[in-house]
């Protein structure tokens, strides 16, 4: 996926083209938030819930290393295969390596976006093997050549009628139908026909329990388990920062994490799987990628606590009017735009830059991930680093100069307002990308210090 | 250096200062009651609870609802012989052509409605998700709260176990929700009254 980066802003403004189809997306995504405030305002502990969850990751953090070490200990004495990968090149690697040993050139997987991050599907189907997607939203954006547009919806971009004209090119549906009933309904069938027909199957992973080498996959729609209890061969992938201590602690995050997401109590399915069933293989395999050096970043390590529920994405104004594509990583969002400049700055320099920095993702993270705090201190370390373009550190070099010396601050203020007022043409036009998709107030004749300076000598 | 070496060498440079673990991580839930919340959060995720007094009342009760259905299989002695399909395969990719399956679950949670399966009842782990529709029986008695106090009951020390609460269902094209996915279309849960 050598494709040249668009950058957020670019790509929004786009997405910003097609305004009904804008709002749309805005009003959808709003709606999953919504249903998240009310399910977790059934339950009279949310805050507190949320703060146990916050100290469980903050412990595990600090002992990173040790529960690790604990769960594989246990995994393998459960009869499964661990294994360790620094990097997105040697995931894959390990995963090639395990089909080929059993001469597998066809596979099934769940929802996993550690594979999206080390993009694993293009590196398989390099080397000859065909992987299928079975969410139903991957399968959907699979079929499109696209990735998720969202780590919970992946396909929350599309309407109803881009997938019936998608499943009638490809499964043969009825052209024109847009029914989701009967949509879903021929996805069952042919993802039933993969589920039947391969013998592996990949699924991520949710929680590692560090004291049971056990972990769990949550889906609604059954294809984790579908998949895995299916196959000769299961290949699970986590992240290591997905290890918790305790098998009790799963009470803390599985109350939290589906409210949260999609405002469900539950997902219909929450799946402990610890020992592979008689006459199958298991193998885990433990991610770094990047999470080790970022674990190391005191200002940027909290983003590992994040458990994936896309609450700070359904929330995010900017995410839902400019869609996940145009963050350009395989996570999006205000989580994605903390974590995707640890993975390459000059990639993702932009990301932390896409955010009003109201702090709304802070306030429904179900961890308490300091989201907005994390954007913020970003851009200071990107800009410092030379990793934004020069015009946008021109920019801020010169808001510095004005800011930081009042008396040129009021005269700016007084000169802006007289331009606004008597010349709009000079700011109201194409150049200024502030008056895109806004319409301005009117600048007001007197600043405030203006005013009170009168008023106190009156 | 292995990578194994490597990462953890790395983690153990670069992780915080110790903090400590919270000293209480659990919440009581104080329904009014119980078995009510436990069948209304279930209505609310498209499941019908249906009370039987014992497992005779069972036996007529899902003699009465499925009377038309094929491929029937059970994991509960008493329906033995309601059921015509047998659950005595070696490959679970046979249990493809099951209609209804009615299934031995070891308790429920009320604040979510999920029910708690694993090996210890089931013979293949495929089964609640490749039958057309699923059915579990449960002791009336075996209901908790919320899912602090399931963790504490939980002491399932087998290979795979989960926990299920309605059936399968989707929401992917356009936020609309349908059921049945992938796993079971449709999903009814029997209280039984009677202590076993």
């Amino acid at each position: 996926m050598s494709k040249a980066i668009i950058e957020h802003s670019v790509a929004s403004e786009t997405f910003n083209k097609d305004e009904p189809y804008v709002d749309w997306h805005d009003e959808t995504l709003w709606f999953v938030r919504q249903k998240r405030d009310k399910s977790s305002k059934l339950l009279p502990e949310w805050e507190q819930l949320r703060e146990v969850a916050s100290g469980i990751k903050n412990y595990v953090l600090s002992h990173m290393d040790e529960l690790l070490v604990s769960f594989e200990e246990k995994a393998k004495a459960n009869g499964v295969h661990v294994h360790w990968a620094a990097d997105a090149a040697e995931h894959n690697e390990i995963v090639l390596g395990l089909l080929r040993q059993h001469n597998i050139d066809k596979m099934v997987k769940s929802k996993s976006m550690l594979t999206e991050e080390c993009h694993m599907n293009d590196f398989l189907s390099r080397n000859g093997i065909e992987v299928i997607d079975t969410d139903l939203g991957e399968r959907i954006v699979q079929l499109r050549n696209e990735p998720p547009s969202h780590i919970v919806l992946p396909a929350i971009h599309l309407k109803k009628k881009d997938i019936g004209d998608l499943f009638h090119e490809h499964l043969g549906t009825e052209a024109g139908a847009t029914d989701p009933q009967y949509l879903t309904e021929a996805a069952r069938q042919h993802l039933r026909d993969k589920f039947l027909t391969r013998r592996a199957a990949l699924t991520g992973v949710n929680f590692a329990v560090a004291e049971t080498g056990g972990f769990v996959v949550s889906t609604n729609e059954g294809n984790a388990d579908m998949g895995a209890h299916l196959a000769d061969i299961h290949i699970a992938c986590m992240g290591f920062e997905k290890i918790i201590p305790k098998q009790e602690h799963l009470g803390v995050f599985l109350r939290l994490l589906a409210r949260s997401a999609t405002g469900q109590p539950i997902t219909t399915y929450s799946s402990h799987f610890k020992k592979p069933r008689e006459g199958q293989e298991m193998h885990i395999i433990i991610v770094d990628n990047g999470r080790s050096t970022q674990l190391g970043r005191e200002d940027f390590r909290n983003s590992l606590k994040c458990i994936r529920c896309g609450a700070c994405m359904n929330t995010c104004p900017v995410y839902r009017r400019s869609g996940g594509h145009s963050y350009h990583n395989a996570v999006a969002g205000p989580i994605g735009s903390i974590l995707a400049p640890n993975l390459d700055m000059t990639k993702n320099a932009d990301l932390p830059f896409a955010s009003t920095l109201c702090g709304s993702c802070s306030n429904v993270c179900p961890v308490k991930i300091d989201i907005h705090d994390q954007l913020y201190k970003w851009r200071q370390v990107l800009v410092k680093g030379g990793h934004v373009p020069q015009a946008k550190e021109i920019g801020i070099k010169a808001m510095s100069i004005v800011l930081s010396q009042p008396r040129f601050y009021q005269w700016s203020g007084r000169l802006g307002r007289s331009v606004m007022r008597t010349m709009p043409f000079m700011v109201n036009n194409g150049m200024n990308p502030w008056y895109k998709q806004r319409e301005m107030p009117e600048p007001p004749k007197e600043s405030f210090r203006d005013w009170y300076v009168r008023n106190r000598k009156e | 250096m292995t990578s194994r070496e490597k990462i953890l060498q790395q983690i153990r440079v670069n992780k915080p200062s110790e903090t400590i673990m919270p000293l209480s991580i659990r919440f009581d839930s104080n329904f009014e009651s119980t078995e009510n919340k436990f069948i209304e959060t279930l209505t609310a995720i498209y499941t019908e609870v249906i009370v039987v007094k014992n497992k005779e009342a069972l036996v007529a009760k899902v003699g009465e609802l499925y009377a038309s259905v094929v491929n029937r299989a059970t994991t509960i002695p008493e329906l033995g012989a309601w059921a015509d399909f047998s659950l005595n395969v070696s490959d679970p990719h046979e249990l493809e052509m099951i209609e209804i399956a009615i299934l031995q679950a070891e308790f429920g949670v009320a604040e979510n409605g999920a029910v708690w399966i694993s090996d210890r009842y089931l013979s293949h782990r495929a089964l609640p998700f490749i039958t057309q529709n699923l059915a579990f029986v449960i002791q009336r008695k075996a209901l908790v709260n919320n899912m602090h106090d399931a963790y504490e009951r939980l002491q399932d020390t087998t290979g795979w176990g989960c926990f299920i609460a309605g059936p399968s269902k989707t929401a992917d094209i356009e936020q609309s929700l349908v059921i049945g996915a992938h796993g079971a279309r449709s999903m009814v849960i029997f209280l039984l009254e009677d202590e076993e």
